[in-house]
């Protein structure tokens, strides 16, 4: 058993590759958006910029605790590969949790800038913030709804082969997701205050 | 309840209730006959459930070929407003109609003719040829058709319940904006081709890793057919711009329904963001079409040289130039657009740059026929037809790429001229070349070769008939789209000649079901008894015709390019059962055609506004993947006994 745990990556398997080259058009989804934000960030119409709207420390927190659980779901591969199904799951649950209050502090900006009055039909700038983090925030939320359905199976199955890759390709699309994160963060947070 | 949904969505105007009808009617034609013939049970079983590559082709084709008839009507009634409307607006259908009938030839043609027959005939042959036995993912390949299939059903609901865009195919904002376009035409052109556009997009992940994990023992890339080559071109564009596409629609949509400003004239918003966006996406997406096509002539011209293709190595270089190149040059489609001198400089050169590898691939199918035993078969001609016409619009496109004469052609018939020769000679005789071509080996017998003959030269006749006087009509000062002219101008016999074209162009249609009628009808005489019909050189033809469902009983070895050519030399024996080990094959799913279903309905709800059908449908697909998923028993082992039991009838 152990000895069947020891590679944990995939070699020369289909699924693997077809997900990162998935990964990659993803990355040209947010490509594009990104470049849509670049061009729009100065159109604010008569609104607030985002050096006014943005409160750099609340969105480290946010970061701190994406990065975290960026960890965990390494903790989670780590439990895999000594093939322990305590650790393995409860790494997972934690990087669920993580990645929950993640959203919840973005929906709270997001619903703390439309009580302000600043919604997405304030500016087109404001237009392509919401979206391009809000593209990011569902891709955490679908993140999370694959988190759980995961562990439950985990829970049902073990750590079996099937289990064993498709934790992998989880792993892969949250650090992917991490990366983004980072580019929304340098950009359109950093960005807006330099 | 629901939304913007009521009586008044139905017809009312004669025209459009004669295509509501015929959408209606065919419909209702196909569920009596398939009724009568108490066929659902294996129409269910053995096609819409199928995960089989060649059986998603077939379903591709067949959806290709009617909406090739659809985008034809469309093209028909243009020509006849076109001949009727000097110095009379409404001739034929009101401004109004005529800009949706436009805008839906342009979208049908391109997503579900196009884009369905190059699916089609990738999946038809690029495993065999590959000597797999599958692609890489056949579950994922039966979700990317019921999605393009699904948005096919999309823009035909638009004829029967509401409108279609009246903006053109591409749905310039802010003419496409909620301010300008409020009814549901535009939000019906979005969810349809953002639905085939997530399938097609998915189905490029699926050719990649196929081509690049699949490929049969010893067949290194550089021993790979030329068509698995364009293929791999165009699913590495397909990879990288179809996203553009995904993100540039999601952004006019949001726009439309949440009062976003991405792409609005107030609020800062930018509507040639949305035109750098979308061309970004579509110009890549006119060399994902192109692209097979040569492949296709490749492997034709090698075939009927009775000689190796010239210049393989280059033939690879010129592909993953074009390759990268397409991505380059997508602002010369708005030159117009004011970027400056510079800008349009580059993007100018850039474009002139990629006439040279295209130049390097005519060259080489000429050499390669040059001193070649070369026979007439009627692909041959769509070759010979789509050299003459190909180099015809590569030429007028050269001429576009320079600026300065791009602000006198730009909107012109010249550019719809060009594109068309582009298309129509380039795309669509590629892609008939193959179907013919290829058509043993999925069938089991050859289509007539007469009748494929005179299809090609009427298709050829008939293009040059349609399209020749649009150049002229161009230069002239003809723009597209026009519904109506002033009679003074004297444009009206060269529209009469275009309209012949036409009608030419639908004879050479008819010629072709007739082709297809008439060859299963006396498919006797044309049994395809080897497996090899026109003695080919790829590995395709060294299984049985038509292929059995696991393609290969023992994967071939490969040792060389044209791997079975290279086997029927005697440099190698054919495969031996000896060696023969058993292999797993998908099991058949229905969850492929419920998420299209699904998404079809999740579609007419955004559309409409109807939310709760929208929540629900997304529930459900939600819950389609998770079932899916659960499913730990997809496969069947196939063992020597079932394919000797197989073999024996």
């Amino acid at each position: 058993m152990s000895q069947a745990n020891t590679s944990i990556a995939p070699h020369n398997d289909k699924s693997s590759l077809g997900f990162w080259i998935y990964l990659m058009t993803d990355c040209v989804l947010f490509a594009s958006l990104f470049a849509t934000f670049a061009v729009l960030r100065n159109a604010t119409a008569g609104g607030p910029t985002g050096a006014e709207l943005f409160d750099l420390n609340y969105i480290l927190i946010e970061t701190l605790i994406l990065l975290a659980s960026s960890f965990t779901v390494g903790m989670a591969l780590l439990g895999f590969r000594v093939g322990s199904k305590r650790i393995a799951l409860s790494m997972l649950v934690l990087t669920g949790l993580l990645g929950g209050t993640f959203l919840a502090l973005e929906i709270n900006e997001f619903q703390h800038l439309i009580h302000e009055g600043f919604t997405w039909q304030t500016s087109a700038f404001l237009s392509s913030f919401f979206t391009l983090v809000g593209t990011h925030g569902l891709h955490i939320a679908i993140g999370v709804l694959w988190l759980v359905y995961l562990a439950a199976a985990i829970y049902r199955h073990g750590l079996d082969s099937i289990n064993k890759k498709r934790i992998v390709l989880f792993a892969l699309f949250w650090h992917f997701l991490d990366l983004i994160w980072i580019f929304i963060f340098s950009i359109v947070y950093l960005g807006a205050k330099f | 309840m629901l939304g913007r949904l009521g009586w008044d969505a139905l017809p009312y105007d004669p025209v459009v209730i004669g295509g509501a009808l015929s959408v209606v009617g065919g419909l209702v034609g196909i569920i009596v006959l398939i009724t009568v013939l108490k066929r659902w049970k294996w129409l269910y079983k053995e096609w819409l459930t199928s995960l089989d590559h060649k059986k998603i082709g077939v379903m591709y084709i067949v959806v290709a070929l009617v909406m090739l008839i659809r985008g034809l009507g469309d093209a028909l009634l243009m020509r006849l407003q076109q001949i009727i409307g000097s110095n009379e607006a409404n001739a034929v259908l009101t401004s109004e109609h005529f800009q949706q009938i436009f805008t839906a030839h342009g979208t049908i043609m391109i997503f579900f003719v196009a884009m369905g027959a190059m699916f089609g005939i990738i999946n038809l042959i690029l495993p065999q040829m590959l000597g797999a036995r599958d692609v890489a993912f056949p579950f994922l390949n039966s979700v990317s058709f019921w999605l393009f299939f699904s948005g096919m059903a999309l823009v035909n609901t638009s004829l029967i319940i509401g409108e279609f865009a009246a903006t053109g195919w591409m749905a310039y904002p802010p003419l496409s904006g909620l301010e300008y376009s409020p009814g549901v035409g535009v939000d019906y052109w979005i969810w349809s081709i953002q639905i085939a556009g997530i399938g097609s997009l998915l189905s490029g992940i699926n050719f990649i890793v196929t081509i690049l994990k699949e490929r049969a023992p010893g067949m290194s890339l550089m021993k790979m057919p030329i068509f698995a080559w364009s293929v791999l071109g165009a699913m590495i564009l397909v990879a990288f711009s179809f996203p553009i596409l995904t993100g540039t629609l999601a952004m006019l949509s949001l726009d439309r329904l949440m009062g976003m400003h991405f792409f609005t004239s107030d609020m800062g918003g930018n509507p040639m963001m949305y035109i750098n966006l979308i061309w970004a996406w579509g110009h890549p997406e006119v060399y994902i079409l192109i692209l097979p096509a040569f492949g296709i002539f490749s492997e034709i011209v090698a075939t009927f040289s009775g000689k190796k293709l010239f210049g393989y190595k280059s033939m690879v270089v010129a592909i993953m130039a074009i390759t990268f190149l397409s991505y380059v040059v997508w602002l010369h489609h708005f030159f117009t657009m004011g970027g400056g001198a510079n800008v349009n400089a580059f993007f100018g050169i850039m474009t002139m740059v990629i006439a040279i590898p295209t130049g390097v691939k005519v060259f080489n199918w000429l050499f390669t026929m040059y001193r070649g035993r070369v026979r007439f078969t009627s692909p041959m001609y769509w070759f010979m037809g789509f050299v003459v016409t190909f180099t015809i619009g590569g030429m007028t496109g050269v001429l576009h790429a320079i600026p300065a004469v791009d602000f006198q052609l730009h909107n012109s018939l010249f550019l719809v001229a060009h594109f068309h020769n582009m298309i129509i000679g380039g795309v669509l005789f590629g892609y008939f070349a193959g179907l013919t071509y290829w058509f043993p080996k999925i069938f089991g017998f050859k289509l007539h070769e007469g009748l494929g003959k005179l299809a090609a030269w009427t298709w050829i006749i008939g293009f040059v008939t349609a399209f020749v006087p649009l150049y002229v009509l161009g230069l002239m000062g003809a723009t597209r789209r026009l519904d109506h002219y002033d009679a003074s101008l004297g444009w009206q016999g060269l529209f009469i000649v275009a309209g012949i074209g036409a009608v030419i162009i639908v004879i050479a249609v008819g010629i072709q079901l007739l082709q297809i009628g008439y060859s299963i009808w006396t498919r006797k005489q044309r049994i395809d008894h080897n497996g090899d019909p026109w003695d080919g050189r790829t590995l395709e033809w060294s299984t049985t015709s038509p292929s059995p469902s696991y393609n290969f009983a023992v994967l071939p070895q490969v040792k060389s390019i044209d791997a079975f050519w290279y086997q029927k030399q005697g440099n190698e024996n054919k495969n031996e059962m000896e060696t023969f080990q058993p292999f797993h094959l998908p099991k058949n799913s229905g969850i492929g055609l419920f998420i299209g279903i699904l998404s079809t309905i999740a579609g007419f709800g955004i559309i409409w506004h109807i939310w709760w059908l929208v929540i629900i449908a997304a529930v459900l697909i939600i819950y389609s993947i998770v079932h899916r998923a659960n499913d730990r028993d997809t496969e069947m082992l196939v063992t020597k006994k079932d394919i000797l039991s197989e073999a024996m009838g």
